[in-house]
């Protein structure tokens, strides 16, 4: 008998079965999938169906009996002066932060890309916002915007640049109340916005960029013409992120301004968790929480597809 | 036109020297070739003319004018690089008009010049497309147009061909040729491939460890090596280099051959050669083996035409010679090339 003829030696049969499950790619697939998909239906799907529920409904907290209500909540939210500053707050709100968080993540990418003395120094202070605990920040920020002991007032003062006579109540005014709550939230988001470009621009092949420069392009033309064309997707990708996240987050407001004053920055997330959880009213809260979700997802999926369109690779 | 002289010119990155004082000058309208090893420095030689690179120490002069603090814009240079570097998310015209419009040329003379470059090098039919839509030839191309377009003094490519598959490289060196005698750009082109040196190159630069070993004909630098590094790095397969008393003695392996070929006897240095393998590479066959004297032992590769009606078999000892005329003599300290050998003459 040859070499070849001879029957291979049996393995083990325990490990046999193991081997042929983590062969079998389809069931492998699945049982890895399932913990994922298991979580979103969970905790993201479920909650997602009972407000959509909710909203049809007349639910309130601790009634017992809910019963189908159409439309109405939809309805009322739109009568309310409160619901439509809120609406119009949380467009401001984002858009003005989302167009500062680009320009700056953009800018301090581009600096990031050179090298510097003390960059990895740098690097880690525009981090720390990201790395550290949200609350924690914001809290930092409500000592920092405080009406009385405002490190900023009194800096200002200090220097001679605020005069006797002016103490601006940061969080106290709503003009200055809605630009505290966007400058900290730019504060949070920006570092995030930072890293996505910045990953964006070291994917640019360096020859392109040194055929930018050989072709006589100017600082202003290879920005325009070469790197932020080619760094769109990955910024569209960071857009989306920055949006959905604005929209649908209210720790900053929660933590600062709790809405106020005079519900000048209350936004959508905000005004629903008061309306739905503090008032009780839970059908008006998934009202007024699903409002924007038509909204949110056009532009997610207009967003990625403009993504796919540019990539260029 | 342009001639373009490097003195003395250094790029150090830290402890690492990758240009390490080269002193080069073209003549006008000259093809010179920059071939070495991968890291001899050519690379950055060449981005240090271009002006993406700013030398340590030295000078670049292109036309008599120093340029060693000038932008690549201000030089006038225009290179090709290994990965052509297209521009991916414009079309073919757009990558060919972008250093046009760059200078601020008048958009009716972007199209024309466009047109004129495209048809130069037959992608006139390519304009509308995306580079990521071409074949590996095709972006070569555009990217030649690209550099053309806008009349540089100074043509630089960086291995153009080394992404291109075998047959269309040959097609692509042929064309690359023509196409540089027609405009008389002054080129240099950096290669790490001989063959494609010595096919374009009216004169080769051979690099090492960031200085120039030999400047030279395609010619000269094959059959007179300065150094051992010259000899080793050119030819396939390389000059067959035999340690001998103070001095190395160096010879091509097709100039080694049965004596039995030779016509003339004078002048020839007859050698025993004891064959270790065959090899058959079609249009050649390699000959590996040891020699007796007076190289006694030394391992050397004898390369025969196919044409040649002489049979030979591993392990046999066959009759080879050496013409005297063929042998080049090196400094066994220095490596480097030495004119005549007093041994033989003694003899």
């Amino acid at each position: 008998m040859s070499v070849l003829e001879r029957e291979p030696p049996a393995p083990p049969a325990k490990p046999r079965r193991v081997a042929k499950f983590l062969d079998d790619e389809r069931r492998l697939g699945r049982t890895m999938l399932a913990p994922a998909v298991l979580y979103i239906v969970l905790l993201v799907g479920f909650p997602f169906l009972l407000a959509l529920y909710y909203s049809l409904s007349d639910a309130t907290v601790g009634a017992r009996e809910l019963s189908f209500a159409g439309l109405t909540n939809f309805r009322r939210a739109l009568r309310n002066a409160t619901f439509l500053s809120a609406l119009k707050n949380t467009f401001v709100f984002t858009i003005v932060s989302q167009v500062v968080v680009l320009v700056l993540a953009k800018a301090l990418a581009l600096a990031f890309m050179k090298e510097f003395r003390g960059k990895w120094f740098v690097r880690f202070l525009i981090l720390l916002p990201w790395v550290a605990p949200i609350s924690l920040g914001a809290i930092g920020w409500l000592w920092t915007l405080d009406s009385v002991y405002s490190v900023i007032n009194w800096t200002l003062r200090e220097f001679g640049i605020l005069s006797p006579g002016t103490w601006p109540i940061w969080l106290g005014q709503p003009t200055l109340a809605m630009a505290s709550i966007i400058t900290v939230h730019v504060w949070r988001l920006l570092p995030l916005a930072t890293v996505i470009i910045l990953a964006g621009l070291t994917s640019i092949p360096k020859d392109l960029n040194d055929a930018a420069e050989m072709d006589g392009a100017s600082a202003f033309r290879h920005l325009f013409q070469v790197t932020i064309p080619l760094v769109l997707p990955i910024i569209l990708v960071a857009v989306l992120f920055g949006l959905v996240f604005t929209f649908t987050d209210m720790i900053v407001i929660y933590v600062l301004t709790r809405g106020g004053p005079f519900d000048s920055t209350q936004v959508l997330a905000s005004y629903a968790y008061f309306t739905g959880i503090d008032g009780g009213d839970l059908a008006g809260g998934a009202a007024i929480a699903l409002f924007l979700f038509p909204v949110l997802a056009a532009a997610a999926i207009l967003i990625l597809r403009l993504a796919r369109s540019t990539e260029v690779t | 036109m342009a001639i373009v002289e490097t003195r003395d010119i250094r790029k150090h990155f830290g402890e690492v020297r990758a240009v390490d004082g080269v002193s080069i000058a073209t003549m006008d309208r000259e093809f010179l070739v920059l071939l070495g090893p991968s890291g001899c420095g050519k690379t950055t030689l060449l981005r240090m003319i271009a002006g993406l690179e700013r030398p340590t120490s030295g000078d670049i002069l292109i036309g008599d004018h120093v340029v060693t603090e000038l932008s690549p814009r201000e030089r006038k240079t225009a290179m090709v690089f290994q990965s052509y570097a297209l521009y991916p998310h414009m079309t073919v015209f757009n990558n060919i008009a972008f250093p046009l419009k760059a200078q601020g040329f008048p958009k009716s003379d972007i199209g024309r010049k466009v047109e004129w470059a495209a048809s130069m090098f037959g992608i006139e039919k390519l304009l509308d497309r995306k580079p990521r839509a071409l074949s590996g030839g095709e972006r070569q191309r555009v990217a030649l147009a690209r550099a053309m377009v806008r009349d540089p003094s100074v043509f630089l490519l960086d291995e153009p061909l080394s992404n291109l598959d075998a047959k269309l490289r040959n097609s692509a060196r042929e064309e690359l040729q023509q196409f540089q005698r027609r405009v008389g750009t002054t080129t240099i082109y950096v290669t790490h491939d001989q063959v494609e040196a010595m096919g374009l190159g009216d004169r080769i630069a051979v690099m090492e460890r960031g200085v120039v070993r030999q400047l030279g004909t395609p010619q000269e630098v094959y059959d007179d090596p300065a150094d051992t590094f010259v000899a080793g790095f050119l030819g396939s397969p390389p000059m067959n280099l035999v340690d001998r008393q103070e001095e190395i003695v160096g010879f091509r392996p097709e100039k080694l051959l049965p004596k039995s070929v030779f016509r003339k006897q004078e002048g020839l240095i007859p050698l025993r050669f004891h064959v270790t393998r065959v090899e058959n590479l079609g249009a050649d066959r390699l000959i590996y083996g040891t020699l007796g004297d007076p190289f006694a032992d030394a391992k050397a590769i004898a390369n025969l035409p196919y044409t040649l009606p002489v049979i030979i078999q591993p392990g046999e000892v066959h009759e080879f010679a050496l013409r005297e005329k063929d042998l080049r003599f090196f400094d066994r300290a220095t490596g480097h090339r030495v004119s005549r050998n007093p041994a033989v003459e003694r003899k």
